[in-house]
């Protein structure tokens, strides 16, 4: 705490933040706007049916996920078999994967032309569709299902974390007081890690609710889409805006349930006492079953759809290997470069300001600048839309009032509005990698500089960048990937004729041609397991 | 002119008054001891010396200079004061030597070779210059962050709680050695303590904190032999505690017999209150006639821990005598010494 801090830090902090939560803010006002009807025909059409998939797909995800992800974790975590240490990563691996990637891999399988019901019919000898049921994988089921097996990664981890930490003692009072290993699972190790599955599952249920690629090409009409259309289709703005802020309703009610569970989660760790966890051997026929079911979940979540992916990319290798290629990945690239220097910057700062300011008030910017995340990506799209097409429209009135021909859409029309809205998206990321950094150093070591003589700036410059470089590199590391995995904002803000990585996948995707952006596709993947191994590594470390 | 002074502080955390009107003087080369059970506001008093903490009333002046007061605050950064942190604040990312000149300025190159030379030959670090904090002993990093703290030639040293993380073998040795640093460099010091042991041996003065307030400040025997209170009694060591009458300015009466002081008692005549007789002041000896049975029995080693009831009271008793056991009758005799009455 430095007593005679100068105002101009705390004055950065908030400019920072209040740039931040302009979309936020935009929404809200843009939402009062009339809408030319455009929203109440929505309202009296469709709409309920888009609410209803998406509260239905957010369940369905959840419980999918739920189911998948509890066994794993406990499993990696309490029992030892054959690959449990490969698995205890391995199951990490969904995360790379781009959902529609997943979504187009199984419905190339499994539609009525795809491989599987074509060995059924050669088996079973049918005829046409009306000789057997076999179920829709373009649907509101399959779209959860699929959607369950990228996102159950996030389940996977917070439970096992919290299946590890329950102290081996517990364990053994159970079985001393006569509770076998099923009972002492559902009467002890489960209710203990319950709150660790409500974080998870919040986690996936706002991912659910902001994901756009898949069920746009599921055909499943949800909120997300909605906005999408509404904006694209109809280009009512407030229309979208007034879905935006339905969506928010949604997103923020997870964000309070999760921070209910959390709170409860930690009054959970801090009685579970010494963090020794035993680990119990299986034998026989329960290992090659712990083996089997992970094996399985890995190969139906990860290997399979990597592994056909490389066939496309292999297959169809000389079409996609062209000039445009090189163009899209740079492009995501130098996008996703300058995103997370800027993102850690404003991490760096404003805990930084939160950290030294003597004033209560200044931790407000980080916690304001952290709700950039909560936006799903067309939510926050139509947010930063709003103010720049102001923007815009009030430059080129400006020149046409001087006599001069108008630059056109100088924030709307290019790069730049892309790039800012992922800095708005992912500065949650940051702040929240460099946070973490910053609670392993400890107070007293800013004490100690500044009765040295240090000023804010050199404490920062001497003392705390060498000290958060892990936290910096790992932010950099994390907001990098997400860049390159955001489809829906890019998307929708793309100026015409711009192609990133994800735009193009995507584009295939919907065009039903992924076998042509295969190696793009697999770009992204590759890319996405960098933080993967690193997250891994790091967790291996405090353990 | 006193190195440091404290007039009125008075200062709040979160709503809450920590410091209540604190008065404290130290002179040049003298070691305070802010005495206190945790959360008595001693750290607090340390930071605010150090600029580290506000004060909402009172004046801290450093060698005549006022720092803190009425509309006026020296950051810490301009303060000049050195501080050694509990968990010693070395900083993991430099080395030996980097740490220990971090806080020197204005010094050229050759300047600083011999300034960094002559505080590891003062702490006897010699040779460790190029290790990083992690691969010292917890030993050997506490004496790198007083060889940081002095480096830089600080008007004041403030020390909080530096010795808690020591292992208790090595900590008296520890707490002499760098006594001895302070006083060869006349360095004035202020250090926070919860252990009355740690204040007797490493400090001149002791300031005896309470709730926020300093109940009495003094030397260390002051303190022990004229307690102001039942308070400053307890905290420095156990005791008795005999009612008694005074009977004229040097003798009292109580039930273990007629008491003389050696000094002038501080009540008049027929004040009836206690009087407090540390355990090691009273003299034990075996008699069939006596009026006290011993209770328990705890043999210490170097000495023996009695119980002894008189009457319907209890006395504590140290004594280098062991023989006596449960039950025997024995006399009770108090040291001639300077009685104190409450």
């Amino acid at each position: 705490m430095i007593l005679g801090l100068s105002r101009t830090w705390s004055f950065a902090g908030y400019l920072i933040a209040a740039i931040i939560i302009l979309p936020l803010l935009a929404i809200i006002a843009q939402a009062f706007v009339p809408d030319e009807d455009v929203f109440s025909h929505l309202f009296n059409t469709v709409l309920p049916t888009y609410i209803s998939n998406t509260i239905l797909l957010m369940l369905g995800v959840c419980i999918c996920a739920l189911l998948i992800a509890t066994p794993a974790a406990w499993l990696v975590a309490k029992c030892q078999f054959p690959g449990r240490k490969m698995f205890q990563w391995a199951l990490l691996l969904p995360l790379a994967m781009p959902a529609y990637v997943v979504a187009y891999v199984y419905t190339d399988l499994l539609d009525y032309a795809g491989p599987v019901q074509k060995i059924l019919r050669l088996w079973f000898d049918w005829q046409s569709p009306s000789d057997y049921y076999f179920p829709e994988i373009r649907s509101l089921g399959g779209a959860s299902l699929v959607l369950a097996l990228v996102l159950f990664p996030y389940i996977y981890l917070l439970a096992r974390t919290a299946f590890m930490e329950q102290s081996s003692s517990l364990q053994h009072a159970s079985r001393v007081m006569g509770c076998g290993p099923w009972q002492s699972f559902w009467r002890l190790s489960l209710p203990m890690a319950r709150p660790a599955l409500a974080v998870g599952a919040s986690l996936v249920a706002m991912e659910t609710a902001a994901d756009f690629a898949t069920v746009s090409y599921f055909a499943v009409p949800t909120l997300t889409t909605a906005v999408y259309d509404t904006w694209l289709g109809y280009g009512s703005l407030s229309a979208a805006a007034k879905l935006s802020a339905i969506m928010l309703l949604v997103v923020f009610s997870m964000i309070g349930f999760e921070r209910f569970a959390r709170r409860r989660q930690q009054l959970f760790q801090k009685q579970s006492g010494p963090n020794e966890s035993s680990v119990s051997k299986l034998k026989g026929f329960k290992s090659g079953l712990a083996t089997t079911y992970c094996s399985l979940l890995l190969l139906f979540s990860f290997l399979l759809p990597f592994v056909i992916l490389l066939q496309y990319a292999w297959d169809y290798f000389d079409e996609s290997w062209h000039a445009a290629f090189w163009q899209y990945s740079f492009n995501s690239l130098y996008i996703a470069a300058i995103v997370s220097v800027i993102t850690v910057f404003i991490g760096v700062l404003l805990i930084f300001i939160r950290r030294i300011s003597p004033r209560v008030s200044d931790i407000l910017p980080s916690r304001l600048a952290s709700t950039g995340y909560a936006l799903p990506g067309t939510v926050l799209a139509i947010g930063i839309l709003v103010p720049f097409t102001m923007l815009d429209f009030a430059v080129n009135d400006l020149y046409e009032y001087f006599g001069q021909a108008g630059p056109g859409l100088v924030f709307t029309g290019s790069v730049f509005i892309i790039i800012f809205a992922f800095c708005i998206r992912f500065s949650a990321i940051a702040i929240g990698s460099v946070e973490n950094s910053y609670k392993r150093i400890s107070p007293s070591l800013d004490m100690a500089a500044i009765t040295m003589g240090l000023k804010p700036k050199a404490l920062l410059w001497r003392v705390h960048m060498p000290l958060l470089r892990k936290g910096i590199f790992a932010g950099l590391l994390l907001v990098f990937i997400e860049c390159m995995k955001e489809l829906p904002a890019a998307l929708l803000l793309r100026p015409v004729g711009f192609e990133n990585l994800a735009t193009y996948v995507f584009q295939f995707v919907s065009d039903e041609q992924l076998e042509h952006g295969a190696l793009a596709a697999i770009v992204i993947v590759l890319v996405g397991l960098v933080p993967l191994i690193y997250l891994n590594r790091s967790l291996e470390q405090e353990s | 002119m006193s190195t440091l002074s404290i007039r009125g502080v008075h200062s709040d955390y979160q709503g809450q008054q920590v410091l209540k009107g604190l008065d404290l003087t130290l002179e040049k080369g003298e070691i305070a001891a802010l005495l206190g059970p945790s959360g008595c506001g001693k750290t607090t008093l340390l930071r605010a010396i150090a600029g580290l903490q506000a004060v909402s009333q009172g004046e801290i002046s450093i060698n005549g200079e006022i720092l803190t007061g009425a509309n006026v605050f020296t950051p810490s950064e301009q303060r000049g004061v050195g501080m050694i942190f509990q968990d010693y604040a070395l900083f993991p990312h430099l080395n030996v030597a980097d740490n220990i000149l971090f806080g020197v300025k204005d010094l050229d190159k050759a300047a600083r070779v011999a300034r960094l030379d002559e505080m590891l030959e003062l702490v006897k670090l010699e040779g460790l210059a190029k290790r990083y904090p992690h691969e010292l002993s917890g030993g050997q990093q506490q004496r790198v962050s007083i060889a940081r703290a002095l480096a830089y030639e600080p008007e004041l040293l403030l020390l909080d709680e530096p010795f808690s993380n020591i292992d208790a073998k090595v900590r008296g040795e520890m707490m002499l050695e760098i006594r001895n640093i302070l006083k060869q460099r006349n360095v004035s010091a202020v250090f926070v303590t919860h252990s009355k042991d740690e204040a007797f041996v490493f400090a001149d003065k002791l300031a005896l904190f309470k709730d926020g307030y300093i109940v009495q400040y003094g030397t260390a025997e002051e303190l022990y032999t004229a307690p102001k209170d039942r308070y400053v009694a307890d905290f420095l060591g156990s005791g008795n505690y005999i009612s008694a009458s005074v009977k004229d300015d040097f003798v009292v009466e109580t039930p273990i017999g007629l008491l003389t002081s050696t000094t002038r008692l501080s009540h008049p005549v027929s004040y009836r209150g206690e009087i407090l007789i540390r355990p090691q002041q009273l003299e034990i000896t075996a008699d069939e006639q006596g009026v006290g049975v011993i209770i328990e029995r705890r043999f210490l080693g170097n000495i023996c821990h009695y119980q002894v009831q008189v009457a319907q009271h209890f006395y504590e008793v140290k004594s280098q005598l062991s023989q006596l056991m449960p039950g025997q009758k024995v006399h009770l005799q108090a040291q001639a010494h300077s009685l104190v009455v409450f």
